[in-house]
């Protein structure tokens, strides 16, 4: 599959990000080697195999309905770049 | 040209676990902001979620309980979008192989019908967090003490054809929830949210319409206004010529229409993908043979109980079975007072009269069964008339529980005046006060007996037994 300069536009834009020209043709040289490896790996007969949904062979790692202390608020927001008192702070999502 | 309404309906249930999905963080709904928050639920890099085991019981019940196929093997995938309700950019959901699928709803309409909705599948999922707007500037502050509460997604197939469908759908999904005790399903908490796939297609027609989806309806009552303004909407649009476009579009209640959401956020790209941080859930014969054997008894059976043990119409047995709550003291009430009829007379008439002009839930209610029960022993003894039975019942169904009847009928000196002696010479007083309306009585116009009654209460303060009022009056007035 060959990614192309618009694909890698819609995928920031998807995830918010800012590219400008130089960093759209960095992120798609390595996409496209990404994808490649895939491309690789599709050439595998997989027919027949069920495909893997965890890398161990687990299942119900459960834990019981337990209420455990939270984290104190200021230690929780402390990390975020910007942040009032009692909450983070992002730009406006509504207009 | 006749156009017919399609609709497919997702709804989202958050169910009434301790803890949120993936850690042991409080659901307690109204915290301060961001005081329900852990490293896992605020996605801290590093952190890995453990699922909730109630969360499976819960949702498997549900499932059970809507008739659906449940898959002895499910498992978890991201569904990727970036926005700041989500605090990893992802929703842990299932896509590929959800929990639950090709279940139904039998519903039963007003004209008698019955109408069956099948359901999709359901999917167990975390919520994401409440965004809270500056009034003023340009910033929004999310409060993610909802970010991770347990969801179950029921998505039907579309369907519904009318809005009354919808409504006894969506009523008999709470009624479901609250007898199996996972949710509130309170919409305007939002632990029930619907959200409505809607297009329309020339009657007779079996080609579906292009859909819009509406997001954002908060009570049944704005589900049936969004229903009635996207039906005209898309209507209109077409019959002017126009296309449906496939969008996403929020329901404004204030403005009451629906608005087309913002191109960016209707790019619904979500980049599903297996979730590696949880391994699969497998559940076992024994465990849905036990969540058959612990299955409650639903609001269906228990209105034909009404009806064929305790003498109910259909119609108000369906009412008082639909909600838990209501029923819960309907049958409380009458097994420690054995009369279902004067409970039914009670509940039907006082309790949904307020419940209604309070604008309440059944789940608000504190009115105790024990002391419903010694309120109607008291009216059957005739201690009070039931003219102020209805005023001692209010003053209970207000009250905190325990409520002293004894000392409130004392108080307020209610106790029934039933003395023959007391009424008659109230009666003769007013006889021979009102000598005109005697004459006419006796003239033929039997019915001014009316007003001779309403002046005895009011004169007796409304304490009198009627049937002793009535009896005097008929023997007093016919006397002379
Ligand atoms: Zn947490």
């Amino acid at each position: 599959m060959e990614i192309k300069k618009e694909l890698v536009s819609y995928v920031a834009d998807l995830s918010r990000i800012r590219l400008d020209e130089t960093e759209v043709a960095e992120m798609q040289a390595q996409m496209s080697e990404i994808v490649g490896y895939m491309d690789i790996l599709n050439q595998l007969d997989t027919d027949g195999i069920e495909p893997m949904s965890h890398i161990f062979s687990i299942a119900n790692v459960l834990r019981d309905d337990v209420v455990q202390p939270s984290y104190p608020r200021a230690d929780i927001l402390r990390n975020a770049p910007e942040h009032t008192d009692e909450a983070f702070v992002v730009p406006k999502t509504v207009e | 040209m006749e156009w017919e309404l399609v609709m497919g309906l997702e709804v989202h249930i958050e169910l009434a676990t301790k803890t949120k999905i993936f850690c042991g963080c409080s659901t307690e709904f109204g915290g301060a902001p961001n005081t329900h928050c852990c490293p896992v639920c605020t996605g801290m890099p590093g952190t890995l979620p453990v699922l909730n085991r109630q969360v499976v019981e819960y949702a498997v019940r549900a499932g059970l309980a809507l008739n659906c196929d449940i898959n002895r093997y499910h498992k978890f995938d991201r569904k990727n979008y970036f926005y700041p309700d989500l605090t990893k950019a992802y929703q842990i959901s299932q896509l590929y192989l959800p929990f639950a699928q090709n279940g139904h709803v039998d519903l039963k309409l007003k004209n008698g019908d019955t109408s069956t909705i099948r359901i999709h599948e359901i999917h167990m999922e975390e919520d994401a967090g409440k965004l809270i707007h500056s009034s003023y500037g340009d910033e929004t502050y999310p409060d993610y003490n909802r970010c991770g509460v347990p969801l179950i997604e029921i998505v039907s197939e579309p369907d519904f054809r009318t809005t009354e469908e919808v409504i006894a759908y969506l009523t008999k999904l709470k009624s479901i929830c609250e007898y199996l005790d996972i949710s509130d399903c309170k919409m305007e908490e939002g632990s029930m949210r619907a959200d409505v796939n809607l297009s329309i297609r020339p009657k007779g027609s079996d080609t579906l319409g292009t859909r819009t989806e509406m997001k954002n309806i908060n009570s049944f009552k704005a589900i049936e206004r969004a229903i009635a303004y996207e039906t005209k909407r898309q209507i209109a649009l077409v019959e002017d010529g126009g296309r449906v476009v496939q969008e996403t579009r929020r329901w404004d209640e204030s403005k009451a229409q629906t608005f087309a959401m913002r191109s960016k956020e209707n790019a619904q790209d979500y980049r599903y993908f297996p979730e590696p941080d949880l391994p699969p859930v497998r559940i076992s014969e024994e465990e849905i043979a036990y969540y058959r054997s612990i299955c409650p008894e639903f609001a269906e059976q228990k209105a034909e109980r009404y009806v064929s043990e305790l003498g109910l119409s259909a119609e108000d047995a369906a009412i008082l079975a639909d909600s838990k709550y209501l029923a819960e003291l309907f049958e409380g009430t009458v097994a420690i007072c054995k009369d279902a009829a004067e409970v039914r007379y009670w509940m039907m008439t006082q309790v949904l009269y307020f419940l209604n002009e309070r604008n309440l839930q059944p789940a608000d209610i504190t009115l105790a069964a024990e002391d419903f029960a010694a309120f109607v022993q008291i009216v059957k003894a005739g201690r009070i008339n039931r003219q102020t039975g209805k005023t001692v019942f209010e003053a209970m169904f207000f009250a905190e529980a325990p409520f002293d009847l004894e000392g409130y009928i004392r108080e307020h000196d209610l106790e029934q005046v039933d003395d023959d002696a007391l009424i008659t010479e109230t009666i003769r007083a007013l006889i021979a006060a009102n000598p005109k309306a005697v004459e006419q009585y006796r003239s033929g116009q039997t019915k001014i007996v009316g007003f001779f009654v309403g002046q005895t209460m009011k004169q007796l303060k409304g304490k009198a037994n009627p049937a002793t009022v009535n009896a005097v009056l008929e023997r007093e007035l016919n006397q002379g």
